[in-house]
């Protein structure tokens, strides 16, 4: 696949979108890997973590939301505290899962209402929190 | 009989690992004229050379061999040493046992120890030959010579100039500052380059102890260290500098212009005119090649407005001779010829520009005064893409070298673009990013977050003109993806050549260059500024590709090498030499037409061929091509080298 570059490419809506949301220069980054050498979940993603920043980057809007990389995403930030360049990876990761979340037709919500009785007592805090950063954003 | 003494270095493992140490040493003890036979893990060490000066003293050993690395490491050590004790240098010589011997039969230790053995014998019949001889004092001029006038000469120039000696100034342009003159602004401070240059320029200029030839060459040189003799030609320049006062009025007038290299044909010159504006020296030449005088004699415009009468048509190339102790090479560089590169479209698409004319643009007193726009339509780019080792690091078809400056001067262009065109896009494709000195990363990584500048690590398939614009098809290795940019202007990062003349030049200083013509150092880590040949020193891009930094810390050293040299008036060389028996030769000439330092020499009086001691480096040639077995070389006699052949086979 060939990639047309512009200058509204370069700084696209979508790129510039996860920058504010996350506080991240994308432009920071060295493209070294250091993030996904050090995931812990690498192994089942599509695309590291790198490589999703590198679609941004380029404007591939449809490439870099198309990939389970930032949804298998566990948050334990230790991209984050590997990076050199002091990116806040995983805030990266979560802002582009917001990008996805925010678009006005997704209709998989979790209700709350439609838990079955018991099921909020068995299950761990940590997964709700997750829960509700990943699914109701 | 002379009494003898054997060291055996064991250089760690490097001779032990492989070399029975002990028992060679035992072996060699055994010789008749034998008094000391030693072995010890660092010869070289200060406890290893008190062994050989105590066995000198205890044992009145009268000549030493020292088995141990070549004697180009440390034959100068050992040397040393025995001369403490009164002993005559020269008759202590190194065995070489490491290099041609451990280093190159690791796997045979038993025939290795045989054949170190051999070497030391081979080496004794040498000493039991060996004269007392002494370093041959030969009287320096002590001055300097300068060959190339920009940064790294005028560098080299000054501190040499500061240092108390009179230095000479060549420079092929008609004024000084070189390639830097060109430049805009310089990484990684962004200062502008030519106040500064121009600074240390007038400094030269006006300098007590410089003599300063621009739009001069060098054309012969003669003599040895110390002693060099240098003809100069100092081209025509059609003005008597001497009379003018740089007023300019002739500039003005000159009706004729021309496309000019130093603007990277993005400008013109007149006929009659300064390198460039505010140049040092602030006068100009008339270039005879664009001159209608000279072309028909129909115009005699600047002649008729000169205020000081300087207008020389009739002027001549002058040639003069100059002499000088020492010579610093600082011939520099040029770009490869970028219309020479099959691709990158260079000279067939007007928006395809190399590095130095993007300088050009950038510089305020260039063709565009500094603003940046297309050369095909005045426009300003919005789009524009560098592409990074053009010529360079490609072996196959260009250079296979890294040129060193391009990664940083284009991050520095891209940035200033940038603030320029704040809404336009840089582009840079590279291979990799080489930013190795003191704040060139943090430069670059600075420029990269703030600019936005979107570098893609890949190279260009092709640059093809389309529809206005200029199309780049290239890879982006990063995401594996192929891209394509529709770009207004291309600048591409060519390589670093050495400048056209230098092999020339190298031979007429008998320095050597590389394949790629670049001069090459006596030593690449021990001994970078010095050249092959004694006396002729290094600096600059002539030597490698460097940034303006290391070019003058380079021309620094450079200097401060020279000083040394030029601190006495007397310089001690190496007796190594060649010598004619007179009552043999038959002053055939074989010799002198053989030497290639111009050592040897007719005595048309005596009628025999004499050896100039302090140009002769005891290479041999004359020895090898005398019919009647004249010459000899000192301490390498017939006898010498025959006994030592014997022992071998």
């Amino acid at each position: 696949m060939k990639i047309e570059l512009t200058r509204e490419k370069v700084h696209n809506e979508f790129a510039k979108k996860v920058e504010l949301i996350s506080g991240q220069n994308l432009f920071a980054c060295y493209q070294c890997g250091n993030c996904t050498a050090g995931c812990p979940v690498a192994f089942a993603m599509e695309v590291g973590p790198h490589e999703v920043i590198r679609y941004t980057l380029l404007g591939l809007e449809e490439e870099a939301l198309a990939v389970n990389t930032f949804w298998l995403c566990a948050s334990c930030l230790q991209c984050t505290s590997r990076c050199p360049k002091g990116i806040d990876i995983a805030r990266v990761m979560d802002a582009l899962r917001m990008v996805i979340l925010r678009k006005k037709d997704r209709k998989d919500h979790i209700h709350v209402s439609e838990f079955q009785e018991g099921f909020l007592e068995k299950v761990p805090q940590i997964a709700f929190i997750s829960g509700f950063r990943k699914f109701l954003s | 009989m002379k009494r003898l003494g054997v060291f055996i270095c064991h250089c760690g493992v490097n001779i032990a690992g492989t070399v029975d140490v002990k028992s060679v040493a035992e072996k060699t003890g055994r010789v008749e004229d034998v008094a000391h036979s030693a072995d010890y893990i660092y010869m070289c060490s200060e406890p290893g050379q008190q062994i050989i000066r105590e066995a000198i003293r205890e044992r009145g050993l009268e000549g030493v061999v020292v088995a141990c690395c070549s004697p180009s490491m440390h034959e100068n050590t050992f040397r040393k040493a025995v001369k403490s004790e009164g002993m005559n240098p020269y008759l202590c010589e190194i065995a070489n046992i490491r290099e041609q011997c451990s280093w190159v039969h690791q796997k045979e230790k038993t025939k290795a120890t045989e054949k170190a053995e051999e070497i030391i014998l081979a080496t004794l019949e040498k000493v039991r030959e060996n004269e007392k001889l002494e370093a041959i004092s030969v009287s320096i001029n002590r001055s300097a010579g300068v060959i190339g006038g920009g940064i790294a000469g005028m560098t080299a120039a000054l501190d040499l100039a500061e240092g108390g000696y009179e230095v000479l100034l060549i420079e092929k342009e008609q004024a000084l500052g070189g390639h830097m003159t060109q430049l805009s602004k310089t990484f990684p401070d962004l200062h502008p380059a030519l106040p500064d240059l121009l600074a240390k320029a007038r400094e030269i200029e006006r300098h007590p102890k410089i003599d300063l030839h621009c739009y001069s060459e060098m054309e012969d040189v003669k003599g040895y260290v110390g002693n060099f003799e240098l003809t100069i030609r100092k081209k025509a320049t059609s003005v008597d500098w001497g009379r003018c006062n740089g007023c300019g009025l002739c500039i003005r007038d000159c009706p004729v212009e021309y496309v000019s290299p130093f603007e990277r044909g993005l400008g013109v010159r007149k006929a009659i005119d300064l390198l460039y504006p505010g140049s040092v020296p602030q006068k100009p030449v008339i270039r005879r090649d664009h001159c209608r005088y000279f072309h028909d004699g129909s115009c005699r415009k600047c002649e008729e407005v000169c205020p000081e009468k300087a207008i020389r048509f009739d002027q001549q190339d002058e040639r003069i001779g100059k002499k000088v102790g020492a010579i610093v090479v600082a011939t520099g560089f040029e770009l490869y010829p970028t219309e020479q590169l099959g691709e990158y479209g260079y000279g067939e698409i007007p928006d395809v520009i190399d590095g130095l004319a993007l300088e050009r643009m950038f510089s305020v007193d260039g063709p565009t005064q500094g603003r940046i726009i297309r050369p095909s339509d005045g426009t300003v780019p919005k789009e524009i893409v560098f592409i990074q080792c053009v010529a360079s690091r490609d072996p196959d078809r260009y250079m296979p070298y890294c040129s060193r400056i391009c990664c940083m001067y284009t991050a520095k262009q891209a940035k200033i673009y940038k603030e320029q065109v704040p809404d336009g896009q840089p582009y840079i494709f590279y291979m990799d990013i080489r930013a190795d000195a003191k704040g060139y990363e943090e430069f670059l990584q600075k420029t990269i977050e703030e600019k936005g500048l979107l570098y893609l690590r890949g190279r260009v398939s092709r640059v093809f003109q389309d529809d206005g614009k200029v199309r780049i098809l290239g890879v982006d290795t990063l995401t594996g993806k192929m891209v394509e940019v529709a770009a207004d202007m291309v600048v591409l990062a060519t390589a670093i050549v050495p400048s056209q003349g230098v092999k020339d030049l190298a031979s007429k200083l008998r320095a050597t260059v590389d394949r790629h013509g670049f001069l090459t150092e006596a030593h690449i880590k021990l001994y970078p500024v010095e050249s092959s040949t004694k006396g002729i020193y290094l600096a600059g891009c002539g030597q490698s590709p460097k940034d303006i930094s290391d070019t003058v810390s380079q021309a620094s050293a450079t200097a401060s090498k020279i000083q040394a040299l030029l601190s006495t008036d007397q310089l001690l060389q190496d007796p190594l030499i060649a010598f004619v028996d007179e009552n043999i030769c038959s002053g055939c000439g074989i010799c002198v037409e053989v030497c290639p330092y111009e050592a040897r020499e007719m005595n048309s009086r005596r009628g025999i061929s004499v050896v100039h001691s302090a140009l002769c480096q005891g290479c041999g040639a004359c020895i090898a091509a005398c019919p009647n077995f004249a010459c000899e070389l000192r301490n390498s006699s017939s006898v010498q080298t025959l006994r030592m052949l014997e022992t071998f086979v």
